[in-house]
């Protein structure tokens, strides 16, 4: 049989239609397209996708089963090692990961391993099998607490659920899910998913507590008296600013506060819920990641007129996700690279009316392996808006930290472990962004996992 | 959890509610917060932690409806249920003994200065009580506060109670007479606390302010509580609320208190036709 070198796209809705509302974008395969898509899979014989995973799923075997037709197999398959496939499905980088080591990938496009799992998570989503996965609910064995539930530390809870013992997570906010309900809009990853992939944890019988500031209520120390580990997963929550004349003023927002009060908060069904937001017509984010593209799009669908993104380098640099970056474009959001605001002005009331931007060029790459860059001179050029969104960054969350004088941690903040996700205090594990400073969710879930079998191990 | 046991109106607009929340009281200190949702679709607002009671488990929160959101809180009844309460949250006041400390109220922030005072004084401060209103009216917590201050002295907008005047010229007539003041704390209004800090500079009397700019989650999370102290961002609901009055720019926590005003009033016009033009 011919090798196809081009993979099966997923059926995306209408840029007209989609900017109206929240729902999703791409539309997932149907079970015919998937089989066709698992076929072009050679089934390679030392296959490096699996490497690539940060959770090891073993692709080449889900995607067997896909081929067969056997999709409730394949959700099992996947589920061995990854707990949320549906939001992993949905927005994991899979171009930097497994499918960038697929070998399809040297002589024509990669196999499209993301659409697939989320075919086969929606698949086994609409029709759970009755043999699913049932907690094997061991004897209750000892306590442990988690902190956060974000993709962290929901994974190192259902593991540690599935292995017996009793887990309570402690959630800050009112709602459960971390960045997954507060930070990534509805329209990239629905609600219902993440809410159902949190009931499957609650089933395993984890407990979870919301309205629980750890470090204000209890402290980790006082913690570690109930419960015999501690798994740390407070996530990236800080937000970065620039420190720039007129950060302040009325309609400069921070990306957090912006997508918290618009996906949290439901602030785009004001009045019926009660948190407020203001957008104006003309809408600038600055900053080139998913958080950017998120806030953008975001805008266009509570009705700006025109959303730019300044970001200081080129596209070729931008650290967001190249399918989100192409939707944005698609959508309409107006590039303005090689831009730094430097000043925001006001009008006669105090809004932001106006972003004093430099023209940058590309010089030298930097540590991070990206041209550094350089700003041109005497090249400031002013462009009008009123709303500004700030989503150049977010550091780990100092708060635990700071209420732990024996928890260390680099000078940037990540909370330093060992191998294994052992803190400087025994007992104590962490992982996620708090960790590594903004990452991914597949980062944050193998760090949860990997920290669950070392609590195991301590305890056993 | 978060029920509340006892309700009071305190006046027309003002009241009182004991919440059941065994784990805040437990762990609350002079000077915090807590973030109320009073239901699913309300907003978190921050609420200052009047009184706790860590034996009994309950904290005490005074509250003025002045939005949409404590219009619904408003209408939770005693023996109701809060939907989300977290907290302690902020830094808690730094209570030592300075010796003399001037702490003064406006406004709801007469309710809030309520355990600094208590615990000032405990701690072995001489602490002299300011509080003030537009009028005789909206003077509360004037009993519990005369029982936990060595002076309590009382103004009046209108002079229906107490002096007729502000606060800042109690405050100004006691820097006069030659008293040697070690603190002022100052609670209430921002114009009210600009004018304290205005007062003391000259003196240099430390003079620490508890502000309120708007706040969202209360956790560091959103920087939308981003104030200027001495030339520096802080986010008040974690560096804060308190910081050193003197080094606050008071005109860009008055810009940033206002964008959603005209939108506050559309909420509000919602609930008031949910509950029934009550
Ligand atoms: C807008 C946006 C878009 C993104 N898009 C993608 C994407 O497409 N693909 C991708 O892989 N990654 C993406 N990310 C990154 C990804 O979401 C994070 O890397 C991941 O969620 C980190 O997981 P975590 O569990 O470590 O932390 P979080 O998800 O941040 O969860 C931490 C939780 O801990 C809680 N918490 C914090 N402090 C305390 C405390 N003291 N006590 C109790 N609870 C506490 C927080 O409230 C939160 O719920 C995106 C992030 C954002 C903001
Ligand atoms: S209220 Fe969000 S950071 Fe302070």
């Amino acid at each position: 049989m011919a090798e196809k070198k081009i993979r099966l796209h997923m059926a995306e809705r209408s840029v007209e239609e989609r900017v109206k509302d929240f729902n999703e974008v791409p539309q997932g395969y149907t079970p015919e397209q998937a089989i066709e898509e698992a076929k072009r899979c050679i089934q390679c014989k030392n296959p490096l996708c699996i490497k690539g995973c940060p959770v090891e799923v073993n692709i080449p075997v889900f995607i067997k089963l896909v081929a067969e037709g056997k999709f409730a197999e394949a959700a099992e398959k996947i589920k061995e090692t990854n707990a949320l496939p549906a939001i992993c499905g949905r927005v994991c980088p899979q171009e930097e990961q497994c499918e960038k080591e697929c070998i399809l990938g040297k002589r024509g496009e990669s196999i499209a391993i993301g659409n697939l799992e989320r075919f086969v998570a929606d698949w086994a989503r609409k029709k759970p099998s009755p043999a699913g996965h049932k907690a094997t609910l061991l004897s209750q064995r000892e306590r442990v607490a988690i902190v956060g539930s974000g993709p962290a530390g929901l994974t190192c809870a259902g593991d540690l659920a599935r292995m017996g013992y009793q887990v309570t997570i402690f959630e800050s906010l009112h709602v459960t899910g971390g960045v997954l309900t507060y930070g990534i809009p509805e329209f990239r990853l629905p609600k219902a998913i993440v809410n159902l992939e949190i009931e499957y944890v609650k089933s395993l019988g984890v407990e979870i507590k919301t309205d629980m500031l750890v470090g204000n209520v209890y402290t980790i120390q006082e913690l570690l008296k109930e419960y015999k580990a501690v798994f740390i997963g407070s996530g990236a929550g800080l937000p970065k600013f620039m420190n720039i004349p007129g950060e302040n003023l009325d309609g400069v927002y921070s990306a957090n506060e912006y997508l918290f009060r618009i996906n949290m908060m439901k602030a785009w069904q004001f009045p019926e819920y009660l948190t407020p937001i203001k957008i104006g017509k003309r809408v600038a984010v600055v900053g080139g990641g998913n958080v950017a593209m998120d806030s953008a799009r975001v805008s266009l669908r509570m009705g700006a007129e025109e959303v730019y993104i300044f970001y200081r380098r080129t596209q070729e640099e931008m650290p967001a996700r190249i399918e989100e970056i192409k939707r944005a474009i698609e959508e309409g959001i107006i590039f303005k690279i090689l831009t730094l605001p430097v000043k925001y002005h006001a009008n006669a009331s105090g809004w932001v009316s106006e972003a004093e931007c430099r023209q940058m060029e590309l010089g030298e790459p930097d540590a991070s392996g990206r041209r550094r860059p350089v700003e041109i001179p005497n090249s400031d050029f002013r462009i009008q808006i009123d709303t500004v969104v700030v989503a150049i960054g977010n550091l780990p969350n100092p708060l635990i930290p700071q209420n732990t004088p024996a928890l260390k941690t680099e000078k940037w903040g990540g909370v330093i472990i060992t191998e294994e996700g052992l803190t400087s205090i025994p007992g104590v594990y962490a992982g996620g962004d708090i960790v590594r400073g903004a990452a991914t969710v597949i980062s944050a879930m193998g760090d949860g996992k990997r920290a669950a079998k070392a609590i195991a191990a301590l305890l056993d | 959890m978060n029920r509340i046991i006892q309700k009071n109106k305190i006046n027309e607009n003002i009241f009182r509610i004991v919440i059941d929340a065994p784990h805040i009281a437990r762990a609350a200190k002079p000077g915090q917060f807590v973030v109320v949702v009073p239901t699913e679709k309300a907003e978190r607002i921050p609420l200052t932690i009047a009184d706790f009671d860590r034996e009994k488990g309950t904290i005490t929160i005074i509250f003025q409806i002045v939005g949409a959101t404590t219009k619904v809180l408003d209408s939770i009844p005693a023996g109701g249920e809060i939907a989300h309460l977290l907290g302690p949250l902020g830094t808690p006041s730094h209570i030592e003994n300075y010796g003399t400390v001037v702490v003064i109220g406006g406004g709801v922030g007469i309710a809030e200065i309520y355990p600094a005072v208590k615990a000032l004084k405990a701690i072995g401060n001489e602490v002299i009580t300011v509080i003030g209103a537009r009028n005789r009216d909206l003077l509360i917590f004037q009993n519990e506060l005369s029982v936990v201050s060595c002076q309590l002295l009382v103004t009046t907008d209108d002079g229906s109670a107490g002096r007729k005047g502000f606060v800042s010229d109690e405050l100004k007539d006691i820097i006069a007479s030659g008293k040697k003041i070690d603190l002022v704390l100052a609670v209430g209004p921002v114009p009210m606390m600009r004018v304290c800090c205005e007062v003391t500079k000259p003196h240099g009397i430390k003079t620490v302010v508890s502000l309120n700019p708007i706040m969202l989650d209360a956790t560091g999370m959103c920087g939308a509580c981003r104030v200027q102290v001495g030339g520096k961002t802080k986010f008040a609901c974690v560096d804060g609320p308190e910081f050193d009055g003197h080094q606050v720019d008071f005109a860009d926590l008055v810009a940033r208190l206002k964008p959603f005003k005209d939108m506050e009033k559309r909420a509000l016009d919602h609930v008031c036709r949910l509950l029934g033009g009550k």
